[in-house]
């Protein structure tokens, strides 16, 4: 009964089984649309419109894919070491600390171009912080990092809402969240190069400066994980502990340093909201992003090239879904959270479950194709 | 007296507090006892408490609304059990799909269904699972010491209640005292030596993981029929990871478990009661910190530094046979 071992081509291992789980969670996404009584190609379509069929759409979709570029990667580099960060959502709120710090020193003194370096600084180390951390306590005392990430999820939470209620809220004001800040801490917006191919954007659209920053971070987390020793290292360490032991890498240093990218790639997601977009910094701005940073990562499959257009496809989800909800009230912004979590489950706790049908029908239409003999398949 | 009073008050709401926390942190310890990791015990409980509230809304009846939590934290359960046991997927992963699952499918159906923003209707008092006087209780109540401790802290909970606290003895008669409690702890150490002597590794997980579904489906009914009269989204509010929390501050141990829900429970009574007063010597506690208590203990703990917190050996890993 048992398929032979094949490897599947390339395409089909990094292509067509992402994808066929995909399909699958969004079938069954569907099934839920249906259950509450819309009709789910209806409402892909009014999704799919809602995200791409306008500039204002498009800058949107965009925007919220810049904090999932980010929190995806925060995420991937944790999963080449074989390490699982929970912790970005928290590790992006204590990095609005950081940002807020450096924005409130600086506002009134910098223009935006000297503010920007500095608060990614600022947030980076927020964010590394926060991730060293529950990294120390695996590298030296053993204790499983999933668990003390979420925990300091729920820490970094509680420390925000007491800073921004306690310390951070200006005087005389009711609203727990710090002053809005002045030019100098605010991003460009990016509409204009929309407008330049005649899209129509309004000045308020939230897509700014640090979607290019995203980017510049794929393409550095790529170089990082496959062109640099440390990157070597990392990808060693993830694939086996015992291997890297073996040839002489230290596995503390490369568990707190992974897990320190990690925090600051997490923590620079916090740039996005509160730099391009809010100009302040309140309550929960990190509105899970940091979760749906797992699902971008599963499904990009921890490679920057797969979580550019996971990142995206979510910013769709979260774009089009706001939409959405304006058109049909039973399904409101959580659908997406259902959509995130089939997503996770599919692409991530059932990777396999299409994996041997699809090896059994390569190896009996093509053999060749999986580096198998015409015949063999039965063996 | 009055001291008195307020102490007996804070202790009967932690015991309020902690049924939800203890009931999970069993469930947990049932699949983590057996190998598999759950994370989603919040989803679970959540999802349960959805079910035990719509349930009961519609029909009225609080025990349907119990079968009907128990029934969908079975499911979810299952789910976790298939990609983790049968597909060997990463258990992590699984738990923090089914989490996010419950969390968004729980308001877009209670929406759908009742369109009260993600509310269900509130539950009249035939439709939930309500104070139960302990026998005896009016008549001590005026004895010093033994009044209140009696009918003051220990009567006056729900049946859930109840039944979470003697779920513990129950839990260590099983695992410690029947063939299936020894297999249970057996694969969640070694289960290529249960295998050997004939035992399904699949079957034992997959029982452990329906007893996982069954106490989440009580701890959300108990949120969602007794602690409040229907269901409020994500009212679970991170109450399954503080579970998980109180797990591994047991040890993996249904006693020690209890001590440890109770602790966490004392916490959050503690966090309600002392709001904005102001304590001697420290002063003004803020709210958040006493909030995040639970995790920086558990992070403490966890960090070897008051004893040592050991999961069980297979726990995480698929079980792989031989061939």
């Amino acid at each position: 009964m048992s398929t032979p071992y094949a490897r599947l081509p390339a395409w089909a291992d990094y292509g067509l089984i992402p994808l066929i789980n995909l399909a699958v969670a969004f079938a069954v996404a569907g099934l839920v649309v249906l259950l509450v009584g819309e009709n789910p190609f209806r409402a892909a379509i009014i999704l799919v419109k809602g995200a791409f069929g306008s500039g204002q759409g498009i800058a949107y979709t965009l925007y919220y894919a810049t904090n999932f570029i980010f929190t995806g990667l925060a995420v991937a580099v944790a999963f080449h070491c074989g390490l699982f960060n929970i912790g970005g959502e928290g590790q992006a709120y204590i990095a609005g600390l950081g940002i807020a710090l450096v924005c409130l020193a600086f506002d009134q003194v910098l223009p935006w171009w000297l503010t920007f370096p500095l608060a990614i600084l600022g947030a980076s180390a927020a964010g590394a912080l926060w991730a060293l951390i529950p990294a120390w306590l695996q590298a030296k005392r053993g204790s499983h990092i999933v668990i003390t990430t979420i925990m300091f999820n729920f820490i970094a939470a509680s420390a925000m809402v007491y800073l921004l209620v306690d310390v951070l809220k200006p005087l005389g004001s009711q609203a727990p969240e710090t002053r809005v800040f002045l030019e100098g801490a605010q991003l460009p917006k990016l509409g204009w190069i929309l407008a330049e191919f005649g899209l129509r954007v309004r000045p308020s659209a939230p897509l700014n400066v640090s979607f290019l920053l995203a980017l510049v971070m794929a393409f550095l987390v790529w170089a990082l994980i496959w062109r640099t020793k440390l990157g070597y290292e990392i990808r060693t360490y993830g694939f086996s502990p015992k291997a890297a032991r073996y040839a002489g890498i230290s596995e503390s240093r490369i568990i707190m340093v992974t897990m320190l990218i990690s925090g600051a790639l997490a923590g620079m997601m916090a740039l996005n909201p509160i730099m391009g977009d809010q100009h302040k910094v309140s309550l929960d701005f990190v509105a899970g992003a940091g979760f749906v940073g797992i699902a971008v990562a599963l499904m990009g499959r921890s490679h920057p090239a797969g979580i550019v257009p996971a990142a995206i496809l979510f910013g769709m989800l979260y774009q089009g879904g706001a939409e959405l909800a304006f058109e049909m009230p039973a399904i409101s912004r959580d659908m997406i959270v259902i959509i995130q979590g089939l997503v996770i489950l599919f692409a991530g706790a059932l990777e396999h479950l299409f994996r041997h049908p699809v090896q059994t029908l390569f190896a009996t239409v093509a053999p060749k194709s999986v580096g198998l003999a015409a015949g063999q398949e039965r063996a | 007296m009055e001291a008195l009073d307020i102490a007996a008050n804070v202790l009967s709401s932690t015991i309020r507090l902690s049924v939800p926390l203890l009931l999970a942190c069993l469930a947990g310890l049932y699949s983590e006892r057996s190998g598999v990791f759950d994370i989603g015990l919040e989803g679970k409980m959540l999802a349960g408490a959805f079910a035990g509230a719509a349930a009961a809304a519609v029909t009225g009846s609080a025990w349907l609304g119990l079968s009907a939590a128990i029934l969908v934290a079975v499911a979810l359960a299952l789910v976790h059990g298939f990609a983790s046991i049968t597909h060997r997927g990463n258990q992590i992963v699984s738990g923090v799909a089914i989490n996010f699952v419950a969390a968004g499918a729980t308001i877009i159906l209670g929406q759908a269904w009742f369109h009260q923003g993600g509310r269900t209707p509130s539950l009249p008092g035939t439709a939930r699972f309500g104070a139960i006087t302990l026998p005896g209780a009016e008549a001590v109540r005026d004895v010093p010491v033994l009044g209140p401790i009696y009918s003051g802290i220990l009567s006056g909970h729900s049946l859930l209640a109840y039944l979470a606290f003697l779920a513990v003895p129950f839990t260590w008669w099983v695992l410690y005292r029947t063939r299936f409690g020894l297999r249970l702890r057996a694969v969640g150490e070694n289960p290529a030596a249960v295998d050997t002597a004939g035992i399904s590794v699949t079957f034992l997980r997959y029982r452990a993981v329906v007893c996982t579904g069954i106490l989440t489906g009580m701890a959300g009914c108990y949120m969602a029929l007794s602690q409040n009269a229907g269901f409020v989204k994500d009212m679970t509010a991170g109450r399954g990871y503080i579970a998980l929390a109180a797990l591994i501050f047991a040890k993996w141990k249904p006693v020690p478990a209890m001590f440890a829900c109770l602790l966490f429970g004392f916490l959050d009574a503690l966090s309600i009661r002392l709001q904005g007063t102001p304590l001697p010597l420290v002063g003004r506690v803020p709210v958040q910190f006493m909030q995040a208590l639970p995790y920086v203990l558990t992070v403490i703990l966890l960090a070897g530094f008051i004893g040592k917190a050991i999961p069980p050996r297979a726990g995480g890993v698929p079980y792989v046979k031989e061939r």
